[in-house]
């Protein structure tokens, strides 16, 4: 509250800078980088305990940094909205880098804003871009997050005595497949035998109808619970009441239940985004399509609780190392979805980098759900 | 061990449990509506003062250390909103309905600015009844886990019929609300009666926030809500401005909510959004197959707005 | 009397003038009294938070209002509130509170998704056109049967509006993830994309797609449907009594749920300009609560469709103004929210003020 007239100053830099990098067309990263101004949109509130937060942390990063302004927006919803607002941050703030990070923001935002632009750069969360469809000035950056959730049902696996592990989703899009089959297979190299129940809540953030969904699980006698969700507290709360072992999502849900939560897969986007933003400021460009898992420190595992067995932590760490090395393999052939097609054959396998997971319609054998 | 395996039996068990979970805030907001409506006038801002209840009701729980409190400050805090709901309606001229639109706005608008702080620390819960302890299935148990507040929604509810029916105070309201003019005859101060009803409908919506809340699911967040106290004030109408109805459609609407995941978690997984839209798709039928002809209807009380 | 009326002859003409243009001004002015009071109630809340009311306005009307940018960023805001406010005051002729226009404006945007996706190939004018028909018969078909079940059935508006707008976005979702849905939309369950033949554009000068000029025909044509011809006198008297419009000869219920229907139409067509206009395809991002806005808008309005038109801007204006707020000012997204409550209340509560000034009744000066 006392701060505004440093902001003020902060703000008049910027758009001076914003300004002369405007007039000064293309070659101007040194002038640029004395004051970068950044913009940062999320599609719900900064502090979820997930999605939202988990970029807020990655920007809070970045504000930290010298010679930078953040300006940010929460609540911002994927319509005509989103456009004005990063329009808004151009125009007044004078942002030439933004992370408008919902990947509903996308097609048709950003891809109408960016060819008017061609100054700023657009950087997108989680979309696929491609060089003959997009311009120039946008990219995506996506971490395999997958990867977590494998962790995440290797603990599941091993705490589970039902031999029943469960999922709260959202909707059935191929981010979300590729989790909820992660985490099964991440079970079952515990126990072939362990099957997930998967739940879809249908929208990104509905509180009542996530605690109801982690109580139809509880009932049918899942005893290990993750979810895919904007804002896990809900499910990891209801679940903690409900005696079931908990694996986190997004952001570490630790505090809310220390002596159930097992692991979670985190986002380290404050690593990206610092990384980011010093290639920016070197006078670099980030390249157009980025992707990163454990080993680039794009994702993160939550530290182990303490219900985590020695043997959970064994295996555990062993298969966190094997990732680490690269070209880990989660979908290993033969297999099978649960409608019985082959979705990968003898000796076929798809390492974490390959894109063809990013468009995943299929749950695996031994998820009980449908994608549609 | 989480227990036997119930399969299919999963479903109606789950259908009372959300019943009794879902039910709670639905059946405190139409109770409120319920008392307000029959006093002549309409609230349609209990949505907002729900959601402030939800705001109020956790900040003061955390930083109280005691669920009821929160509870006692969401219903304060709820009776101000219907307080200043019914003081300006009162003036001549004032659309009731449209101020009450106006004061969802402003009620969300009010818990979102001053709930940032309170999204992430974690409050007291409220506490609940075991009367599954009989059953040894952990289903069971949860499923009749049931939270103070709703026992005393089901009291409040019988009370209220009582009330209605046999005391002087429901009386004066009922011709309050059938007729402005006839309890002026009589000597009642009808402003001052609806001022009242306004207030305590307010609380009521203020506690089932509170609800939310501190109990289920049991967390402050922006999106704790979805549409549950505009939904509740719409029950009223289907419940006939019977507040033994209310408790009924409250539990009916919740039941049904509960259907979606319940069916999905026992393997039925396709087109659940039609599922989810279970509750919505019922009140409707029912609504249409008891409604009959055309005009007003009978049990609505007079002055009210909404149904001329 | 007639003694009276024939001694001021000479002065009638111009007072009646004088009178007429007085009292039209008399909401107007009232409102904008209560408007600023509204706004120096929120200064208080402002300086009671700690924060500077007046930089604060200043950037509501710098980024709602100050520049050609804020101009293009609230009129296109304002865009699919004009369509969905309607869908509000037009049954409220007939005394009717429909509530639901969310629902007629995702189903729109789904049939006019679905039209362009199974009627490629045409020329652009005639692919908007069927997109335009399917939106608006699946929107008036929509709130249209909330009239009939009011008129048929006795079933009250209202809440079978709410119920009815539950049930459109349920069937949206499952349209779009479901039967309708494009493969290739990977993490956004979209329709497929429609042409670009059928995509429309901007207007001239005003860099705000086409649906605001929609919106502003609508709302003329509405006020014309309603003031000036028999359909609209028909209805404000079914509006005032049925049992007397009834007994006069009414057709009630043609008027009941042709009004209902209109109006749905009109919120289709709200749903229709944001796939065709923004979205490129219809998708879960239709139910962005447009449809709830509309219903403050037309109260706001008192049901009247031109004053329609500045209230959606007004309202446009501050959620415009919302993101640079939160940025300069360090304030949560909600304070607009806050703003729009203060002003809204105070505006809605000087209706009580009407009829209590003589200024606004020249009639009455002379009289003492």
């Amino acid at each position: 509250m006392k701060t505004p007239t440093r902001r003020q100053f902060l703000k008049t830099t910027s758009l001076v800078a914003g300004a002369a990098a405007l007039g000064s067309a293309l070659p101007f990263s040194a002038a640029r980088a004395a004051g970068l101004t950044i913009g940062f949109i999320y599609v719900g509130p900064k502090d979820d305990y997930g999605y939202n937060q988990a970029h807020a942390e990655g920007a809070a990063a970045v504000k930290a940094m010298e010679g930078v302004t953040v300006v940010e927006e929460e609540n911002v919803a994927e319509t005509v909205d989103v456009q004005k607002s990063m329009e808004s941050m151009i125009n007044f703030d004078g942002a030439s880098l933004l992370f408008p990070t919902s990947f509903g923001y996308f097609d048709p935002h950003i891809l109408a804003l960016a060819p008017k632009y061609p100054d700023v750069r657009f950087e997108h969360c989680g979309g696929l871009w491609s060089a003959d469809k997009h311009p120039k000035n946008t990219g995506s950056y996506f971490g395999y997050i997958g990867m977590g959730q494998f962790l995440n049902g290797i603990a599941a696996g091993h705490a589970t005595k039902s031999k029943k592990i469960g999922f709260v989703a959202a909707k059935p899009i191929p981010q979300v497949l590729l989790n909820i089959n992660s985490f099964l297979l991440g079970a079952r190299t515990v126990d072939p035998s362990i099957t997930c129940q998967v739940i879809f809540t249908g929208e990104w953030s509905l509180a009542v109808k996530e605690a109801e969904a982690t109580n139809a699980l509880a009932d049918q006698g899942v005893d290990v619970v993750t979810c895919h969700v904007d804002g896990p507290k809900v499910v990891m709360e209801t679940a903690a009441g409900r005696g079931m072992y908990l694996c986190g999502y997004h952001a570490n849900q630790s505090p809310l239940a220390p002596d159930k939560y097992l692991t979670g897969a985190e986002w380290n986007w404050a690593n990206v985004y610092t990384g980011m933003v010093k290639t920016v400021q070197s006078g670099g460009t980030i390249p157009n399509f980025v992707r990163g898992g454990l080993a680039e420190g794009f994702i993160k595992m939550s530290p182990l609780g303490p219900a985590v067995s020695d043997a959970a932590r064994k295996q555990f760490t062993e298969t966190h190392d094997a990732i680490m090395k690269g070209n880990y393999a989660v979908i290993n052939g033969p297999m099978k979805d649960n409608k019985g097609n082959v979705i990968a054959t003898a000796g076929q396998s798809f390492v974490e980098t390959d894109v063809a997971l990013e468009s995943m319609d299929y749950l695996v054998d031994g998820v009980i759900g449908s994608t549609s | 061990m989480t227990g036997a395996d119930i399969g299919w039996w999963g479903v109606p068990l789950a259908i009372l449990g959300g019943a009794i979970r879902v039910s709670t805030p639905f059946l405190f907001v139409s109770l409120g509506e319920c008392l307000t409506e029959r006093s002549g006038r309409i609230n349609l801002g209990l949505e907002g003062t729900l959601v402030f209840g939800a705001m109020s009701g956790y900040a003061v729980a955390y930083e109280t250390n005691s669920a009821w409190l929160g509870v006692l400050a969401a219903a304060i805090a709820g009776s101000m909103f219907g307080l200043f709901h019914g003081w300006i309606c009162k003036l001549p001229r004032v659309n009731d309905i449209a101020i009450g639109i106006a004061l969802m706005l402003f009620g969300m608008g009010l818990a979102f600015f001053f709930g940032k702080p309170y999204i992430q620390p974690v409050a007291p819960d409220l506490p609940a009844f075991e009367f599954g302890a009989w059953s040894s299935l952990p289903q069971m148990q949860a499923a009749l886990k049931v939270n103070v507040l709703f026992l005393v929604g089901i009291v409040l509810a019988i009370a209220m019929a009582w009330m209605f029916r046999a005391t002087r105070l429901g009386l004066t309201i009922r011709v309050v609300g059938d007729s402005t003019d006839s309890a002026r005859a009589l000597g009642i101060n009808p402003d001052l009666v609806r001022l009242l009803a306004t207030g305590a409908g307010g609380a009521l919506a203020g506690v089932a926030g509170a609800y939310l809340s501190l109990y289920y699911p049991g967390s402050w967040n922006e999106g704790i809500s979805s549409g549950q106290g505009l939904m509740a004030v719409a029950l009223v109408i289907f419940a006939r401005w019977n507040p033994i109805n209310c408790f009924w459609a409250a539990l009916m609407f919740g039941g049904a909510g509960a259907l979606g995941p319940a069916l999905q978690s026992v393997g039925v997984s396709q087109g659940y959004y039609l599922f989810y839209a279970a509750p919505y798709v019922l009140t409707l039928v029912v609504l249409v197959a008891t409604s009959s002809g055309r005009g007003l209807l009978a049990s609505a009380p007079g002055s009210l707005s909404i149904t001329k | 009397m007639s003694a009276d009326i024939t001694a001021e002859t000479p002065a009638k003409g111009t007072s009646l003038q004088l009178g007429h243009i007085l009292r039209r001004a008399e909401p107007i002015i009232i409102s904008l009294i209560a408007m600023l009071a509204g706004l120096a109630l929120f200064g208080l809340f402002l300086l009671a938070v700690g924060k500077s009311p007046i930089t604060f306005y200043e950037l509501v009307y710098k980024a709602g209002f100050g520049s050609a940018f804020s101009w293009q960023n609230t009129l296109s805001r304002a865009a699919p509130l004009l369509l969905s406010a309607l869908c509000v005051a037009l049954p409220a002729r007939l005394g009717l509170v429909v509530i639901g226009g969310e629902g007629a404006i995702v189903l729109g945007g789904v049939a006019a998704g679905a039209a362009g996706m199974y009627l490629p190939g045409l020329p652009g004018a005639i692919g908007i056109a069927a997109m335009m028909i399917a939106a608006a018969i699946a929107g008036g078909a929509w709130i249209g049967a909330v009239g009939a079940m009011r008129h048929y059935r006795g079933v009250n508006e209202t809440i079978s509006s709410l119920l009815m707008a539950y049930i459109a976005i349920a069937l949206m979702n499952h349209l779009v993830e479901g039967p309708l849905r494009d493969p290739a939309s990977l993490n956004k369950p979209s329709t497929a994309p429609i042409e670009a033949a059928y995509r429309i554009g901007e207007m001239p000068f005003l860099g705000t797609h086409w649906g605001l000029g929609l919106g502003v025909l609508a709302c003329i044509a509405c006020w014309v449907l309603i003031d000036r011809t028999s359909w609209g006198f028909a209805a404000r008297i079914a509006g005032g009594n049925t049992r007397a419009a009834e007994v006069q000869g009414l057709p009630v219920g043609r008027l009941v749920i042709g009004f209902t229907a209109l109006g749905g139409a009109l919120a289709g067509l709200a749903g229709m300009m944001e796939v065709a206009a923004v979205h490129g395809s219809a998708n879960a991002s239709l139910a962005a609560g447009y449809g709830y806005t509309g219903i403050l808008i037309a109260f706001l309005a008192r049901h009247n469709p031109l004053a329609i038109i500045p209230v959606a801007l007004l309202l446009a204006g501050f959620e415009a103004s919302s993101g640079l707020v939160q940025r300069r000012l360090d304030l949560p997204d909600a304070t607009v929210l806050v703003l729009q409550g203060f002003v809204f209340i105070t505006i809605l509560l000087s209706e009580t003020a009407y009829g209590r000034f003589k200024l606004f009744r020249p009639d009455e000066w002379r009289r003492k």
